[in-house]
């Protein structure tokens, strides 16, 4: 009896399992010590509760341009991040010119619409560049040799924009409209962030709505599923797959505006710390899977606002949040202890294995 | 079979390419040999006893003084106005030293720890090389310190200021500063907070870096030392974008002075979110000399005004420096200085070239032999008038002559995108009122 006990039992899993359960176990004593000690006012937590959304937007619409290239080529786009700074980067000069000259204030709207446009198109059209050129032709070789090209390619975009628009730090303009706060009781929220929520979740339904209804989204989800099958019932698979990396720009694009709003120094390496949060969101949230890359990068963004403060202040562990990132990794680990395909990947699992 | 005789073909390339390599190198030794013994018989021929060895420099070459600076990215103003300085400097000396043209260019260091071991690598894998000035930031110093000593070279930093690159236990024998100590700048930054603006509660933020980590512990353990109590101490990483957190978390300790001696995009961010976090409106912000730049302003937004810094006192500079400024602003057409270690790199280029001048031997036909011992041991007993003061180094590298001042940003200077430039205080200076809206 005992002997079929210890067969059954893999020490492996069980390392695993203390492991999961000691992280466990720290978050829960930290959380409680840390809200039993009251330091923080409920306004405090809704204001870090905020920020991490909106940050958690912005990956997760990063995020989801890593996911879609992934579901239908099984490629780490790792030039998605100078995707994401190309844009934003060119439309600094329209928005230092319209703040300039006033318009960007008497017209925030337009202004803004402008900002977003140009900077969507830019980085739609450096994704579509990147894969006629760095990935196509490497389509059929072994899955490693385009991840070489992916990083060669993303050192060839940070340089590119550096020789064109200069190795220094630029800002955006301020927007006096956005900088106001809508109180709701004792709680508060910054125009510039709700907007960054509002659009980030706008952005994220339409790609949903897209993919699941209409008939691109269809194509685009029967390539994934299987290229081949796919190009035989008649879909143009060099066209889909052209098309998905236009979404993962503009989304991308968009996003780095966003980003912008709130964080506004813009430069050619701006791209490499929130493209490596958001692939580390979307392998969080699944990779492959839409839903799970903006669940993961929403998760990712609060608990990088909320956790040092909640899990670490409380153990009195001092300056917590130079542990940030190491949270945000650790729960990464737990998630994949228990759930080895991402918080939402297990259809993902069923469907390509 | 195609593929055999391609192979072939590629070998003989192969071996042809070998053979022109090594011809140059083995084709002259036999012609020079003779012609040296019948056309110079000449003073008996130099010979290097320089125990880290001998740069011979052809006539008419060039003398190749390198600069590790950050030439690119957030920072990219502190290296570029440390370039300016060196370049000044050369331009000074009429572009020669005895005889030979000066040549000044060198690596990118970026103010990472990475950046400043592949900067000292290539630096010190080019035998042409006669001295370094470099680097700007402390975290590039640590690991090019040794890199450079181990290749015989001296660097001399302008704007490396973290205590631990002169300690007596760390120092690398090829490290010199004509940047101040920064035991010497947050003790004023301490003083001026507590005698001045009379605050007794400050929170500080580093960046995990070396030099504000210095910089944050010299401020607290004088800070303290004077009567006042740190509140806070955070820390964040290179990179972080979103402050509010951290900056929540100050808050709840409820400062009166905030004090953050980091870089550019880090401090800009800390400085351009800080109003926006409740119990922070108030708060009297300070940074240090690597956030004294124009840079810093522009991404910290209109929250900077008022702000302070401690940095090199410009007012106590030589005689030259207001030459130097307006040189500065001539040659590369700008209206305000980019940083404030424009002085110090002309100096250490002046130290050099002085340096030089003393320990070279030159051959009749102009040849330039300089022993690498030689010139270091010429540059630790460097005694000169420069323009940041009197310049004597001890025996751990600290040449500097340190005088620190406070300086504050005024609303009409962030209008005109200007850095101030005369100090608001200095020790042992009249008084300041404190006044937060200048």
């Amino acid at each position: 009896m005992l002997s079929k006990l210890s067969d059954r039992i893999n020490p492996m899993d069980v390392m695993m399992f203390l492991i999961g359960g000691s992280i466990a176990a720290v978050i829960l004593i930290g959380s409680a010590l840390t809200l039993i000690h009251g330091k923080y006012s409920s306004a405090q937590w809704f204001d870090l509760l905020i920020s991490g959304l909106a940050l958690g937007g912005v990956y997760a619409l990063i995020a989801l341009g890593y996911t879609l290239v992934y579901g239908i080529l099984r490629l780490i786009n790792f030039a998605h991040s100078e995707v994401f700074m190309s844009g934003p980067f060119t439309a600094y000069f329209l928005a230092n010119y319209l703040g300039q000259s006033g318009f960007l204030d008497a017209n925030p709207v337009v202004g803004l619409a402008l900002i977003f446009i140009l900077a969507m198109l830019v980085s739609m059209t450096v994704a579509v560049i990147v894969e006629r050129i760095a990935y196509r032709p490497l389509r059929h070789s072994p899955r490693l040799v385009p991840l070489i090209t992916a990083i060669g390619a993303s050192f060839f975009l940070q340089y590119f924009f550096r020789g064109l628009y200069g190795p220094n730090i630029k800002v955006y303009p301020e927007i006096k409209v956005l900088d106001a706060y809508i109180h709701l009781g004792i709680f508060r929220i910054q125009y510039t962030q709700l907007l960054v929520i509002v659009a980030a979740g706008l952005m994220m339904l339409g790609l949903h709505l897209f993919v699941q209804r209409s008939r691109v989204g269809k194509a685009m989800r029967a390539v994934s599923e299987d290229k081949d099958t796919a190009a035989l019932m008649g879909i143009n698979v060099d066209n889909v797959i052209v098309i998905t990396f236009m979404l993962g720009g503009a989304l991308a694009g968009a996003a780095g505006v966003l980003y912008l709003l709130m964080f506004p120094q813009v430069y050619f390496l701006m791209g490499f710390i929130p493209g490596i949060k958001a692939f580390t969101a979307a392998v969080l949230g699944g990779i492959g899977n839409i839903p799970g890359a903006m669940l993961g990068g929403m998760f990712l963004g609060i608990i990088e606002a909320v956790g040092p403060s909640l899990f670490l202040d409380g153990l009195g562990i001092p300056a917590p949040y130079q542990l940030k990132d190491a949270i945000a990794f650790t729960l990464l680990v737990f998630v994949l202890i228990f759930r080895p395909s991402g918080i939402l990947g297990e259809k993902l699992a069923e469907k390509k294995a | 079979m195609k593929g055999k005789i391609l192979l072939l073909l590629a070998l003989v390339a192969a071996v042809a390419l070998i053979a022109a390599c090594a011809a140059p190198t083995a084709a002259p030794a036999p012609t020079t040999a003779p012609a040296q013994a019948t056309t110079a018989p000449a003073p008996a021929a130099f010979k290097c006893t320089d125990k880290l060895g001998c740069i011979d420099i052809a006539p008419g070459a060039p003398v190749h003084i390198a600069y590790m600076f950050v030439t690119s990215g957030d920072n990219a103003s502190l290296g570029t106005d440390t370039r300016y300085g060196g370049e000044l400097a050369v331009d000074d000396a009429g572009g020669k030293v005895l005889g030979h043209p000066i040549q000044f260019d060198g690596q990118d260091s970026g103010c990472t720890a990475e950046g400043g071991q592949n900067a000292a690598t290539k630096v010190a894998a080019d035998k042409t090389v006669v001295a370094v000035i470099g680097t700007n930031c402390s975290s590039e110093s640590v690991p090019a310190a040794p890199i450079i000593t181990n290749a015989g070279l001296t660097m001399i930093s302008p704007s490396a200021t973290s205590p631990a690159l002169t300690d007596p236990a760390k120092h690398q024998a090829g490290f010199l500063r004509t940047a101040h100590n920064d035991k010497v700048q947050g003790a004023v930054a301490a003083q001026f907070v507590y005698t001045q603006l009379k605050f007794t509660k400050a929170a500080t933020i580093h960046d995990g870096s070396p030099y504000a980590q210095g910089l944050v512990t010299a401020f607290a353990d004088n800070f303290k030392q004077l009567g006042g109590t740190i509140v806070d101490q955070e820390a964040i990483n290179v990179g972080d974008k979103d402050m509010k957190p951290v900056l929540t978390r100050i808050a709840a300790t409820s400062p009166q002075f905030l004090y953050y001696p980091i870089f550019v995009a880090e401090g800009g961010a800390i400085a351009n979110q800080v109003r926006d976090v409740p119990g922070m409106e108030k708060v009297v912000m300070m940074g240090a000399d690597g956030i004294f730049t124009e840079d810093f302003v522009k991404a910290g937004g209109k929250n900077t005004i008022g702000m302070f810094w401690s940095s090199p006192d410009f007012s106590s500079f030589g005689s030259g420096y207001q030459a130097l400024v307006a040189a500065y602003k001539k040659k590369y057409n700008t209206q305000t200085l980019l940083g404030p270690f424009h002085a110090h790199s002309y100096d250490a280029m002046n130290m050099i070239l002085a340096a030089i001048k003393k320990v070279a031997v030159q051959d009749p036909d102009g040849t330039l032999h300089i022993g690498k011992q030689a010139l270091r041991d010429a540059l630790y007993a460097t005694d000169m008038q420069g323009i940041t003061g009197h310049i004597k180094c001890d025996q751990y590298g600290d040449c500097a002559d340190p005088h620190i001042a406070v300086y504050q940003l005024t609303s009409d200077q962030f209008s005109k995108n200007l850095m101030p430039e005369t100090p608001i205080w200095k020790p042992g200076g009249p008084n300041y009122t404190y006044n937060p809206n200048p």
